[in-house]
């Protein structure tokens, strides 16, 4: 219950933060600290220097730039989740925002923390996956922008280095689009054993463009392509996208524990993907 | 029929707010881990990771240099001075039980085990020492699997030759309270109906809010002792026994204790630890654990399998029912754990009269944790076993699953009863309680829903659960429990000070932890003395204070200590009545005892009780040889067994698609005889139900292979919170007990008895007609969607 | 050590503290506010939930480095002279306590849900709870509490 000693560092600016963690070679990024927390309370791990990104202020808001929601990677969730421009623009990250955790959770947690802590369980990452965000990433050379796709690696590892900072999220904006996002867990605080966001563009009653991300189907949040490519020009009936939806698990390689096996979680993916593409569409 | 007194008018059945909310509703809260105190010392323990290991070394020597620690101990250290835990239950005189060291010595049988102590200035220095002992394993192959260790397939304790603890019986033809069961049996295969099922009761966690902590103070003549516990009076005379501090130097205090469910009701080898620090030390020692260690060493409730074969004739008459038994100990025998089948082994026949009944049950031994009491603690076993196998002679018979209990139940006017098992039940009005539990469901409706969904194939399907239930409650008879192979008594004691300004202080042997004594016991004692209920005052959980008690477990608070207070409220009364008549200059037989106040029969004469008090405490008018005092002492020895029943019935939605079961409603009605506070006694439902529906739905602790605990965290061990719960309906009928002068029976295990089996009903019920005739507990989305694919197979 | 100014319950204070120190280890340890509990290591129980700058959070889940500058409220200071908080007063009435230990974080949480939805629905009383367990009550007479306070103005 009691961390390991650790020295502390608080910097107000990034390049102050970038400096710190070039300084020290054991050091852990703490940006809101939810998961990270309790990873130190039972000494999982034992940094000998942390250094919290809570006191830049440069790393909290939303602002919209025209083209893009531009989301501070400090920013917590329960800014995200009750934020109106995000509602607009991008209504399936208010969706999962809100589910993630609990309140007090969404009130320390930050929107950035958790993408940069790559929980294959997470809300977030199959969010901004399947919404095609941007990564601004700022290292020692400056900044560099990833798409999210190619910012998950694997199991709690991205493609930020050590000596970089998830500094913002740029998400395009699907204003107008209808979303949904659909957890299914044992218990409301549980991870999800599988999670399926998505956001459907109809024309009419036809579904003109979508977007599907699946969250806990591997070690990185997955975009079910084959999902988006066979709603595309269909109608949105229960029928079509139970069709569409049953192509959800393809190419997933899903986790076994004691909430389901990888046969389960593929089913799950389909049943859930189909639920949430027509809520999405407003006929669920 | 019954002996229950006319109900007093003012306080006993009111629904009084608890007095106990002004502390914990605004943090002047007292919880062990608060104590803080001069020079105080901190533990933190080091825990083996494996199952089953031989200790080949242990390094302290980082740690004790590392800063601030004052000792490092292991098991070669306090081979001797810790001595051994105790065990307070003797299933059969041949029973095995290993040692049960405070530490290991040389080798651990369960993950969690204790190995070392640090001891140091705070508890962040003791946890850094922690981290540098050093320990060398040999890993030993560990018995996991109850089945398997059974057949001795793998020793948990290689020296003791088996698995096996204990076997015990009970057949109903031996005992002469019914026939041969397995004649019954036969009779069915020709022409009746057999049903053999196999259940499991998976391990559970008690999972009380508060992890326990423990505080020794060793400074001055005394070992004060305080405690996160149920059994303050248990825990000292073990410190006493096991470490061979005399009995009169130890005091015991459990101050607020954060919920216990039976998981408190322990001495445990944290407690030893914390005392022998101290002792060493000379120091203030405190152990508070966390939560990881809390679900891992704290002891664990359930974890059985049960066999059962059901007689009965074609109309759904039970002719006999078998029941073969294995109950997993763990790794060792704690204070009640080889009890613990026990207590449910009377209980099998449940609410039913059948005519033939077996039990044999087998104790075994594995490298696990081991278990003990927990909420119900052997009757939510027995319960769940009978009430499923209800449903399953139902659905086999063709007929509602209500109607098949009705044909087997005892009638109201048939009470007394004496049951197969020779439980006698005092009082019961099961077709009562039925009843209204089904208006109050609307049951016909939910059938009608039931069949139109059936029939449409909808993918969200309803099932109705049903448990009409009963229990025992009030342990109990120091007789029964005395040749049930208990040590201990069943007696409780009560104590009642007269304070000479006219208030009254009351002393309990219970040791509540959330029951709420504080408001029940002034309750009864505002209306025995005719005193207002802000001016009582009740003690507990200190020895010093409350000096003889048996504390709070198997829902005897109110049956036995509650009865104890009154009884000494009685004796204060009557210890009164001569020196009122002294100082009214009356005859004692012409005063008469209401609302407070001795009056003369006839006249206007009289004196309150707080008068008297008060004349008392001065003592200058009283006779010379009448007693300063009015104080009065009561050990109370119970009668029999209260047992308290009813019926519970809840509407499950399972979605066939994904396996999900949402609770929809859920309806009790519990009679538990006569009621001192109501709004408690819902209170105690809800809990009780939540607790229930835990463990048919979402609680499980899980081992891997190697034998350590996969659910050591609220993360994985899944505890419900708000929005996983439905809302409950609650109601009650009353048939008094009269076992009791009170009338009442009991409470606090009863909704954790009755709702396991309503719930898992419920899921059977919503998809047997896809196949599925069981699915085992946790009813996990998984496993029903799983059972929901075998049965699309069959 | 770092040296830390805070405002806990309306008093203020200025300490040194090791940086791994919890927000709830230094409540309870350095500034005796006992009233506020730990009840796991995983960030799930809630038990020990408190006001920042208004908002709940678990007081084991921030160090207390982290809440210099910033004004905390716990379970001890929300009776002002004496007279309960409207929602504590509602927790006691509709018995919505058995043991306590939940009770402090979950009266917290209560008000904070109160400050985003005055008068919210049971369904999402209990959602606004799913941070915080109770072993004791099954949440109902929570649930109730909390919409009685909400009905007595407990939003304050």
């Amino acid at each position: 219950m009691i961390p390991a000693a650790f020295d502390y560092y608080a910097p107000t600016s990034v390049d102050e933060a970038l400096a710190l963690l070039r300084e020290h070679d054991d050091a852990k990024v703490l940006a809101g600290g939810q998961s990270l927390m309790p990873v130190l309370r039972l000494r999982l791990a034992a940094p000998e220097v942390i250094v919290d990104l809570g006191r830049i202020e440069a790393l909290r808001g939303i602002r919209d730039d025209g083209e893009a929601l531009v989301i501070g990677a400090m920013t917590p969730h329960s800014v995200v989740q009750a934020d109106p421009s995000i509602a607009e623009h991008a209504k399936l990250i208010s969706l999962a925002a809100a589910a993630i955790g609990d309140p007090q959770v969404r009130h320390r947690g930050t929107f950035g923390g958790s993408l940069a802590h790559a929980d294959p369980a997470a809300d977030l990452p199959a969010v901004v996956v399947a919404l095609d965000a941007e990564m601004v990433i700022q290292g020692p050379d400056g900044r560099r922008t990833v798409g999210a796709a190619d910012f998950f690696e694997g199991v709690f590892t991205t493609t930020l280095s050590e000596d970089e900072l998830l500094v913002e999220i740029r998400v395009p904006k699907y204003t107008g689009w209808g979303a949904h996002y659909e957890k299914f867990s044992r218990v409301a605080q549980q991870w999800p054993i599988v999670a399926v966001a998505a956001a459907v563009r109809l024309d009419g009653g036809t579904i003109a463009e979508a977007r599907v991300g699946l969250s806990n189907m591997g070690s990185i949040p997955i975009r079910a392509t084959a999902v988006e490519q066979a709603l595309v020009g269909q109608p949105a009936t229960a029928e079509a996208v139970r069709a569409a939806a049953a192509r959800a698990a393809d190419g997933t390689s899903p986790p076994t524990d004691l909430n389901g096996d990888a046969e389960y979680r593929r089913h799950l993916a389909s049943v859930l993907t189909r639920r949430a593409v027509l809520s999405a569409a407003g006929a669920g | 029929m019954t002996t229950t007194q006319e109900r007093p008018a003012a306080e006993v059945g009111n629904p009084r707010r608890r007095k106990e909310d002004a502390r914990l509703i605004t943090g002047r809260t007292r919880w062990t881990d608060n104590v803080v105190l001069p020079g105080m010392l901190h533990l933190a323990m080091v825990r083996s990771p494996f199952a089953h290991a031989r200790i080949t070394g242990i390094d302290t020597e980082a740690a004790r240099s590392s800063s601030g620690v004052v000792a490092v101990l292991t098991g070669a250290d306090l081979a001797e001075e810790q001595g051994g835990l105790p065990f307070a239950w003797t299933a059969t005189p041949e029973q095995k039980a290993p040692a049960h060291p405070s530490i290991a010595v040389d080798t651990v049988n369960f993950a969690a085990e204790i190995v070392a102590v640090v001891v140091a200035r705070s508890a962040a220095e003791a946890n850094d020492a922690a981290d540098l002992v050093d320990v060398d394993y040999e890993e030993l192959p560990a018995a996991l699997d109850l089945k398997a260790a059974a057949a001795d397939e793998v020793l948990a304790h290689p020296d003791l030759g088996t698995n096996v603890s204990a076997r015990f019986n009970f057949d109903s033809a031996e005992a002469g309270t019914g026939g041969d069961v397995d004649a019954a049996i036969a009779a069915a295969r020709d022409g009746g109906i057999v049903i053999e099922r196999e259940y499991r009761q998976q391990r559970l966690i008690p999972a009380f809010m508060e992890p326990r902590s423990i505080v020794a103070d060793p400074t001055g003549e005394q070992l004060t002792v305080w405690s996160s516990t149920q059994v303050p009076h248990f825990v000292k005379i073990f410190i006493a026994l096991v470490l061979g501090i005399p009995e009169h130097k130890i005091r015991v205090i459990a101050p607020d204790v954060g919920g216990g469910f039976g998981g408190k009701l322990q001495f445990t080898p944290e407690e030893v630890l914390t005392v022998i620090a101290a002792r060493r030390t000379g120091k203030p020692c405190k152990y508070s654990e966390t939560r990881s260690e809390s679900l891992q060493a704290a002891h664990h409730g359930r974890d059985q399998w049960q066999k059962l074969t059901l007689a009965a004739d074609r109309d759904g008459t039970v002719r006999g029912l078998k029941v073969e038994l294995l109950a997993n100990m763990g790794a060792y025998l704690g204070l009640v754990s080889a009890g613990i089948p026990i207590l449910g082994a009377f209980m099998y026949n449940g609410i039913y009269k059948f005519p033939a009944y077996r039990l044999t049950c087998t104790n075994v031994f594995t490298n696990k944790t081991w278990t003990d009491a927990y909420r119900g603690a052997g009757r939510p076993e027995a319960t769940f076993a009978v009430e499923r196998l209800m449903d399953e002679l139902a659905a086999e018979v063709g007929v509602d699953p209500l109607e098949i209990r009705e044909r087997n139940w005892i009638k109201h006017e048939e009470f007394p009863f004496t049951t197969v098992s020779g439980m006698h039940y005092d009082s019961g009005n099961y077709e009562a309680a039925t009843a209204k539990a089904k208006g109050l469901f609307g049951y016909d409706d939910l059938r009608a829903e039931q069949q139109r969904r059936r029939e449409s194939g909808d993918p969200v399907q309803l099932g109705i659960g049903i448990s009409t239930y009963t229990e025992m409650c009030g342990l109990a008879p120091s007789r029964w429990l005395g040749s049930m192979g208990y040590v201990g008594g069943g007696w409780e004691h009560a104590s009642i000070r007269m304070l000479p300004t006219g208030k009254v202080e009351v002393i309990t042997g219970t040791s509540p932890h959330g029951q709420g004594h504080e408001t029940a016991w002034s309750q009864i004692v505002a209306d025995r003395l005719g005193v207002p209920f802000e001016d009582v005052e009740v003690l507990h959980g200190d020895t010093q204070v409350s000096a003889r008690g048996l504390d709070t477990y198997g829902s005897r608070s109110l049956a036995i200590g509650g009865m104890a207070v009154l009884a000494a409220a009685d004796k204060v009364i009557e210890k009164a009545k001569p020196i009122a008549a002294q100082l009214l200059e009356a005859n004692a037989d012409d005063l008469e005892y209401t609302g407070g106040r001795f009056g003369v029969r006839g006249t206007e004469a009289g004196m309150s009780l707080a008068e008297l008090a008060f004349a008392v405490f001065q003592g200058h008018k009283l006779d010379g040889g009448a007693e300063r005092s009015l104080d009065a002492d009561a050990t109370l020895e119970p009668d029999d067994f209260s047992f308290p029943h009813g019926t519970h019935l809840c509407a499950a939605e399972v979605d066939t698609e994904t396996g999900a079961v949402t609770i929809r409603s859920y309806v009790s009605v519990d009679d538990v005889g006569n009621v001192i506070n109501p709004v408690i006694v819902e209170g105690q439902v809800h809990g009780g139900v939540a607790q229930g529906i835990g463990q048919a739905l979402f609680e499980e602790a899980v081992h891997d292979e190697s034998g350590t605990l996969v659910t050591g965290s609220f993360d994985a061990y899944l505890v419900a919170a708000a929005p996983d719960l439905p809302s409950f309906v609650t109601a009650r009928t009353e048939t008094p007990a009269t076992t009791n002068q009170l009338g009442v029976k009991g409470v606090g295990e009863a909704g954790t008895i009755a709702s396991t089996p309503a719930v898992v009903n419920a899921v059977v019920d919503a998809v047997r007609h896809l196949g599925v005739s069981d699915v085992e507990m946790p009813c996990t989305p998984y496993r029903v969607w799983k059972a929901l694919q075998e049965g699309a197979k069959s | 050590m770092s040296r830390i100014t805070v405002k806990v319950d309306g008093g203020g204070y200025t300490d040194d503290v090791e940086p791994r120190t919890l927000l709830v280890h230094y409540l309870r340890e350095q500034l005796g506010k006992t009233g506020t509990v730990v009840g796991c290591d995983t960030g799930n129980c809630g038990a020990c939930t408190v006001l920042l700058d208004g908002r709940s959070v678990k007081s084991c889940s921030m160090f207390a480095v982290q809440a210099d500058g910033h004004e905390i409220t716990t379970i001890e200071g929300l009776a002002t002279d004496g007279q309960l908080h409207p929602m504590q007063q509602a927790f006691h009435e509709n018995h919505a306590l058995q043991c306590g230990y939940c009770t402090p974080g979950m009266i917290m949480q209560s008000i904070d849900l109160l400050a985003d939805n005055p008068d919210p629905t049971d369904d999402e009383v209990r959602l606004g709870l799913e941070g915080n367990l109770c072993r004791c009550t099954g949440y109902q007479n929570i649930v109730r509490a909390v919409r009685a306070a909400a009905a007595a103005g407990g939003a304050r």
